[in-house]
């Protein structure tokens, strides 16, 4: 289990005071204090940890979140930022000490630019809001990641979301112009714009992916692209999940950059054969599901070459969409992958790594052997033309010692990843899930570096503390931490 | 030679001496934004050599002295580029018989045409390792396509011109070149025109990758696009051969301009190499030089505004930058802020006399709560100030 910070004694003291001043700055309908309705807000995609807050504050304007982070700044309280806490690492967790400032109604898309290809829109627009907001125009927003029809565009920002098409178009970072945001003294800050370069230092790049511990992001000036004429994609089933790998290295080699290249292991795809029908091959041990995008000719010649590759590593079958229906239907199983794993198994641990693609068949087998030593099922789904590795551990959540081995199965994959070459996370963030791992990846000084740099954006440590780093003592009992 | 640790040692003791140190790599880019003092001078120009190359990963990664053209060597030799096409602006900023380094160009974070579709330095920066202001060696990202581990400091030191760190490896994604090239001409478009015209092209399923505009005298200075005369609007395409051709034919009936002509991949390769270069751009050795970014919709305002300063330039990222060259004097300084800022846009002084580029604001000055934090990171980073003291900001 991770461990929480203690709660500020003064905080939890001073609670009824604080709750009428927070009430002060919100609509009617704004704070949230009631036990029953502060319990959907006690838990986001990381459900094994639950915490009730002190209070949620739902704010509608820029100036409201800055009242709100005014207000917490100078009565100590500690402040998590959540979208629609759909966080698989654990990031809007809240402490009992703290007000959650949730962003959802902050949902209006206020302005489109076609001639200039972007959108400004607030924290808390979901992701497919803003593709649905402009597909009339044959125009999207390009990052996808599953939960693209619940998770806001504020939680995109600070967990620097990806999804199945980043090896064509990027994760959330760049795909962003600019931000709007509030600063845990109260001050509204605007990063960016409608520009594609900004002056002086990266602080759009420093911002996305930050989770929450810098600032409160209100507003998110995004690029919007045209989509292509039309897409397509193929699946191709191996006898190994070498000769996969092998096949990834030679579609890359190739010069071709399929937009996406998903890749799954036998598990995930019985998994996902018994849940969507989608005619997987059951008698293959690793699938790749590649599309391309371009006209109806581009699409067959790129499709054609890239069946003439992978015929080059005796697939067990190749199957070419010949329409958007089929192309749909071979995705329909990748996508409907973690319902179908909630179907063999209720209680899951969704994990994030990324590796060198070299590395996936030694990393492949080294996960199969901690499964079998674990006693846990796991499946693989890959974004095999990047690396990002989401194995799905399978656990029952009826039984402690089996949340405690799925938890250190985990610990154990990720260990792996950073030892292979590779990272803790590659599109999920650190959140609590991974915050005790980071001294695998980092350098107590690097650690200590980036801390550093938090506090200059929040010196007393009230944005989404006791994520991402190893709690410090001083933090775990609740103490201000020194810069 | 030098390692790695003997930059961490200069680092080190000038921290120990309290004395700043101007950070290079080979100076390719000194003339940029504002001139440094400092006693001693720390070039990572002998950090040099490819570490790892893993074409099927799409990965490169060097020390930061590696020579910018030794890495697009080996790209190409693979079959592969660097995806932002950073430029070389030699003719711009001064040869000095050296090659622009890795480290360089990832601290200016300068893009090329390419930028437009396909993202800046920043985008594609996947792992940095540096030397910080506390004499420590720190990394980010790592060699990975997709990492979101920790705060993302390769894009916080990516772009800060040494100022946070001294890069000493930089890790970078790359991508397969594109087999064919094809250009799409449309002559005697004025600017507004024209930058419609690439919005339109930039908006369309296509995927153009490269989208300028140059006036009739910008045009001319460009040897593969002489003769054709009267203000050009460039549109690239980079894809495989059948796909340029019909692409860049779509996009051709789409305008039906008469006179449109398409441009092959020889041709498209050098026209475009000018225009990474900011080659059409007629800078006198006495003009300072600026980039502004804005909406690529505001770029044909600020380019008419300024013309009334006696500056020339041409439109990049279909409009959305604005190259100008002018006369180096404050007013003129201010003239191209004020443009800049009406836009909702920002500039940077790439190219002054020391008077002129110490006296001014080289970027935009920051707000007053963004400059606060700016403060808090440099102290966070570089808490004795050594590193290139003054280079962006006066007095920081």
């Amino acid at each position: 289990m991770i461990r929480q910070p203690g709660s500020k004694p003064e905080v939890m003291g001073r609670r009824i005071h604080i709750l009428a001043g927070l009430r002060a700055l919100l609509p009617e309908t704004g704070l949230i204090t009631e036990p029953n309705l502060l319990k959907p807000y006690e838990t986001d995609g990381l459900s094994a940890y639950r915490q009730v807050p002190l209070a949620v504050a739902l704010p509608e304007t820029t100036e409201q979140v800055a009242a709100v982070l005014k207000y917490c700044h100078q009565n100590g309280v500690r402040v998590v930022p959540r979208g629609a806490g759909t966080s698989l690492s654990g990031g809007a967790l809240p402490m009992e000490d703290s007000v959650v400032v949730g962003m959802m109604r902050m949902n209006q898309i206020l302005d489109i630019d076609y001639p200039d290809r972007c959108a400004v829109v607030q924290a808390g627009v979901t992701n497919i809001g803003i593709t649905n907001a402009v597909s009339e125009n044959g125009f999207f927003y390009a990052p996808d990641p599953s939960s693209q029809l619940a998770c806001m565009i504020g939680g995109n920002v600070n967990m620097n979301s990806g999804g199945a098409h980043c090896l064509k178009y990027g994760v959330t970072a760049n795909n962003l112009l600019g931000l709007k945001i509030v600063t845990i003294d109260g001050d509204i800050i605007d990063i960016g714009g409608a520009h594609l370069d900004a002056a002086g230092y990266d602080w759009l790049g420093l911002l996305t992916g930050s989770e929450g511990m810098l600032a409160i992001v209100t507003e998110v000036t995004v690029r919007i692209l045209r989509g292509p004429e039309g897409a397509r994609a193929m699946l191709a089933a191996f006898g190994s999940n070498e000769i996969a790998g092998a096949a990834v290295d030679a579609i890359i080699s190739s010069g071709i950059i399929p937009v996406a290249l998903e890749f799954m292991d036998r598990p995930a795809i019985h998994a996902c054969e018994a849940f969507a029908h989608a005619g997987y091959p059951l008698d293959a041990e690793a699938m790749l599901i590649i599309e391309v995008e371009g006209s109806a000719e581009e699409q067959d010649r790129l499709l054609g070459q890239l069946s003439a590759i992978c015929q080059r590593f005796d697939p067990l079958s190749l199957k070419v969409s010949q329409s958007p229906e089929e192309s749909l239907a071979i995705w329909k199983g990748r996508k409907g992958a973690f319902g179908a794993v909630g179907r063999i198994s209720p209680d899951y641990l969704c994990m994030d790594g990324t590796i060198p693609t070299s590395q996936l068949p030694h990393v492949l087998r080294r996960i199969q052997e901690m499964s079998d030593s674990y006693g846990l099922k796991v499946a693989n789904i890959f974004h095999a033309g990047d690396g990002n590795l989401h194995p799905l551990i399978m656990f029952d959540a009826n039984d402690p010692s089996s949340f405690h081995k799925a938890e250190e199965f985990g610990a154990d994959i990720l260990k792996l990843c950073v030892e292979v070459g590779g990272c803790l996370t590659g599109e999920h963030g650190v959140g609590v899930e991974k915050r005790d791992l980071m001294q695998v990846q980092f350098h107590a000084h690097e650690l200590q570096q980036q801390r550093e740099i938090k506090s200059a954006f929040d010196p007393d440590w009230l944005l989404n503390p006791s994520k991402v780093f190893p709690l410090l003592e001083p933090e775990a009992a609740g103490l201000p931490q020194a810069a | 030679m030098i390692s790695e640790d003997s930059i961490l040692a200069t680092v080190a003791d000038a921290v120990r001496a309290r004395e700043p140190l101007l950070i290079q790599g080979n100076g390719t880019k000194s003339g940029m934004l504002r001139p440094v003092q400092a006693a001693r001078t720390l070039s990572t120009a002998g950090l040099s050599g490819i570490n790892l190359y893993a074409p099927k990963e799409l990965i490169i990664s060097a020390w930061a002295g590696t020579p910018l053209p030794e890495i697009e060597a080996a790209l190409a030799a693979s079959g592969q580029h660097l995806i932002a096409e950073p430029p070389d602006l030699s003719s711009l900023l001064g040869k000095t018989g050296k090659p622009q380094t890795l480290g360089g160009i990832t601290a200016s974070n300068l893009s090329g045409p390419r930028r437009v579709a396909w993202g800046a330095m920043r985008d594609h920066v996947m792992g940095v390792r540096a030397v910080t202001g506390r004499a420590e060696i720190i990394r980010s990202g790592g060699r990975v396509l997709k990492n979101v581990t920790g705060l993302d400091l390769c894009k916080l030191l990516t772009g800060s011109y040494g100022t946070l760190g001294v890069i000493t490896e930089v890790t970078l994604k790359v991508l397969p070149a594109p087999d064919a090239t094809g250009t799409l001409v449309l002559p005697g478009l004025d600017a507004a025109a024209g930058t419609a015209a690439l919005s339109a092209a930039l908006g369309s399923p296509f995927g153009v990758s490269g989208a300028a505009w140059l006036p009739q005298d910008a045009a001319a200075r460009v040897p593969g696009l002489a003769g054709i005369g009267g203000p050009l609007t460039l549109i690239r395409i980079e894809d495989f051969a059948p796909s340029v051709l019909y692409r860049i034919g779509r996009l051709k009936d789409q305008y039906a301009l008469p006179g449109a002509i398409t441009l092959d991949t020889a041709q498209s390769r050098s026209v475009w190499a000018d225009v990474r270069d900011a080659k059409p751009l007629a800078a006198g050795a006495d003009d300072a030089v600026w980039r502004v970014s804005v909406r690529p919709s505001a770029g044909p305002g600020v380019l008419n505004a300024l013309r009334a300063s006696g500056t020339v330039g041409f439109l990049d990222w279909g409009g959305g930058l604005v190259w100008l060259a002018g006369p180096a004097d404050t007013a003129t300084h201010a003239a191209v802020e004020a443009a800049a800022r009406a836009a909702g846009g920002v500039w940077t002084l790439l190219r002054a006399p020391d008077t002129l580029r110490g006296a001014v604001s080289v970027v935009p000055d920051e707000a007053a709560p963004m400059a606060r934090i700016t403060r808090a990171v440099k102290a966070a980073m570089d808490p004795g100030g050594i590193l290139n003291p003054g280079r962006l900001y006066a007095g920081l």
